[in-house]
């Protein structure tokens, strides 16, 4: 398995991380091997196997759709690093002009 | 982190305070040199259960002696990132008073126990062992920390791991490197190493972990204690902050079968706050402790002894059927023979559960923020500097196997794989009850002797993942030394739900093992008087 440095750095821009040369670099070699690793997955998976997304079998869990106290909002904004108004404070995301 | 000033507030003047230990208590070690406080400190649950319910210590006397070894020899081995003595100490008092005016108390009212940090607490830091989360203090407790408060354990504070619970070794912390307590210059494994050393090193008898690919069963079989992962589903993980939400399952550790069945007990149950706990009542699985092997067949996987596994563990396993089959249960073997695909398979599902999940930390609702001109830059700042080597690792693998075009590849090959490894577990109950293999394939490494070699590092979990990937319930316990005195752990494997037979047939080789859970050696954690180590 041979990853490109535009191939690291494309995913990288997925996960929303921002990573240097060096990092770059050994992520492409270690992604690389654990990948090639990884493959050995599909000498076995063939279509007639099913997937598994969960190992106990349960669906449709329902519960009554009755009102009940729920988390103080100010408890579960005050996790944030900058709270305003009640609100959470971010850089701007939509330009001016646009 | 303030795990210095925080341990360091339990003075040694705190051990003096075990002097109101009773008379009884302390005379029954038979040791002249046994300090109440050690007594203590290596007592089970059962017997400091009954010396509270008798009156002979009080639950603040328990807590003391534990702070009190925490704040001497933590420092050594790092099993705890925060020690919460203020509200551990008020927690036992109240627990006495309640006591002295006849009021209701929980099952383990007054019996220490550690928590994992990456179990929500109300109020108190939560970090999961990453920058990320540095000064994190969650709105509510995770359910399992509820159940714990409801039982009267008292938590004495929130271990130490591998960050997000990604690792073997406790290496991959951004606070501190956790020490086994056997020999000080290796690692405890990990993800879940900073609860197996606490009780190891006796700073609690009973802690939580959480288990995503064998991060209690590792842990515990390293540190020479018992470790166990519940069926997935069988304990709530509401409050469990996610790494891999298909596999992770909180679970106890302790140092015998026995007392890891208590904590068991008080921690698993259905939880209408977690859409994936299991709404079936939970046998008590004590009851059937002392009903012995022999009408259990126990299945001896076959592929699990050959290459990779070191000399000292395979033997103890040898060992471990041995004894089963001489305390009259039938020794079959089975084989798994897709079980060498569950690496491969776990280090696709894992990884893309993660990455999807821990796209949560962007900045704007929990602990870190790096500022960057646009939100995108803020958050790629954010991430990239509150995550560790391993977290960039686990979410970049995650991120590319979920990617377009190569999902089906990766991904849905890897959940095929996972139906192959149910189905080879459902062929091998046909003819045994549990399975038996080595929880590790070798025992405590070095200190730094992987950190540069994930592929190696995730070797580890050879033996560990395939019951991950299944859902099965799981247990390690000790199966004696390597010849380098480090422990053995072997793991025991049942079917869905079947935790009850997993603890009976723990409980009966227990037994006939002997092991002696006080870490000895020349690099060891100072010993607790050994003298009643056992009673």
């Amino acid at each position: 398995m041979s990853l490109t440095i535009d191939d690291v750095r494309h995913v990288a821009n997925l996960a929303r991380l921002a990573l240097d040369a060096d990092q770059l670099e050994r992520l492409r070699d270690q992604l690389g091997r654990i990948l090639e690793y990884a493959e050995q997955v599909s000498e076995v998976a063939t279509d007639d196997v099913p997937p598994t997304s969960h190992p106990y079998p349960l669906r449709n869990v329902w519960r009554a759709d009755e009102p009940r106290p729920s988390l103080d909002p100010d408890a579960a904004r005050a996790t944030g690093p900058a709270i305003e108004d009640g609100r959470f404070r971010v850089p701007r995301i939509i330009e001016e002009d646009a | 982190m303030g795990q210095a000033s925080d341990s360091g507030a339990v003075g040694h003047d705190a051990a003096s305070d075990s002097g109101a230990v009773g008379h009884d208590a302390a005379s029954d070690s038979g040791h002249p040199a046994a300090s109440e406080g050690d007594t203590l400190v290596t007592a089970g649950v059962a017997r400091l259960l009954a010396m509270l319910d008798a009156g002979d210590v009080s639950a603040e006397d328990v807590v003391t002696a534990h702070l009190s070894r925490i704040a001497e020899y933590d420092g050594d081995v790092n099993a705890f990132l925060t020690v919460l003595a203020d509200q551990a100490l008020d927690h036992a008092r109240d627990i006495d008073r309640r006591r002295v005016r006849g009021e209701p108390l929980g099952a383990l009212a007054g019996v220490p126990v550690a928590v994992k940090d990456v179990l929500c607490t109300r109020g108190e830091a939560t970090t999961c062992g990453s920058r990320i989360l540095e000064g994190h203090r969650p709105p509510y407790d995770a359910t399992v920390v509820t159940r714990l408060r409801d039982a009267d354990a008292v938590m004495l504070g929130k271990t130490n791991c591998d960050e997000f619970a990604m690792g073997s070794s406790t290496e991959n912390s951004a606070y501190a490197v956790t020490r086994n307590p056997w020999d000080l210059g290796r690692v405890p494994g990990g993800s879940s190493g900073g609860s197996s050393a606490a009780v190891a090193a006796h700073f609690a008898p009973l802690a939580i972990g959480t288990d995503t690919g064998g991060s209690i069963r590792q842990p515990a079989a390293l540190c020479g204690v018992v470790g166990m992962k519940p069926t997935y589903g069988r304990v709530s993980r509401y409050g469990l902050i996610a790494f891999a939400s298909s596999l992770d399952q909180a679970g106890p550790f302790g140092r015998g079968v026995a007392d890891t069945a208590y904590a068991y007990a008080a921690i698993s149950g259905h939880d209408p706050m977690d859409s994936t706990s299991i709404p079936e009542p939970v046998p008590d699985v004590r009851e059937g402790l002392d009903s012995g092997v022999d009408r259990l067949r126990v299945g001896v996987v076959v592929e699990a002894l050959g290459g990779g596994v070191e000399t000292g563990v395979a033997a103890r396993v040898r060992e471990a059927a041995e004894l089963l089959g001489k305390l009259g249960a039938k020794i079959v073997e089975v084989s798994l023979p897709h079980a060498k695909y569950g690496i491969a398979a776990y280090y696709l599902i894992a990884p893309s559960e993660a990455s999807s999940n821990l796209a949560r930390y962007d900045g704007v609702r929990y602990g870190l923020r790096v500022d960057g001109d646009t939100a995108e830059q803020m958050m790629a700042a954010t991430r990239s500097t509150g995550f560790g080597d391993e977290v960039i690792r686990r979410i970049m693998i995650g991120t590319y196997a979920l990617s377009a075009g190569y999902y089906d590849a990766y991904y849905v090959s890897a959940q095929r794989v996972r139906t192959l490894i149910i189905r080879d577990y459902r062929e091998a109950f046909a003819d045994c009850d549990v399975v038996l293999s080595p929880t590790s394939p070798s025992t405590a490494f070095a200190v730094g002797a992987k950190a540069d070699d994930p592929l190696a590092m995730y070797l580890n979990d050879v033996f560990t993942v395939p019951a991950s990937l299944a859902g099965l319930p799981a247990l390690s316990l000790p199966a004696g030394l390597d010849e380098r005195g480090l422990p053995v752990g072997v793991q025991l494997v049942a079917p869905l739900l079947g935790e009850a037979v997993l603890f009976q047939a723990a409980n009966a080789l227990e037994a006939e093992v002997g092991f002696d859970p006080v870490p000895r050696g020349g690099n060891a954690v100072h010993p607790p008087d050994t003298a009643h180590a056992n009673a």
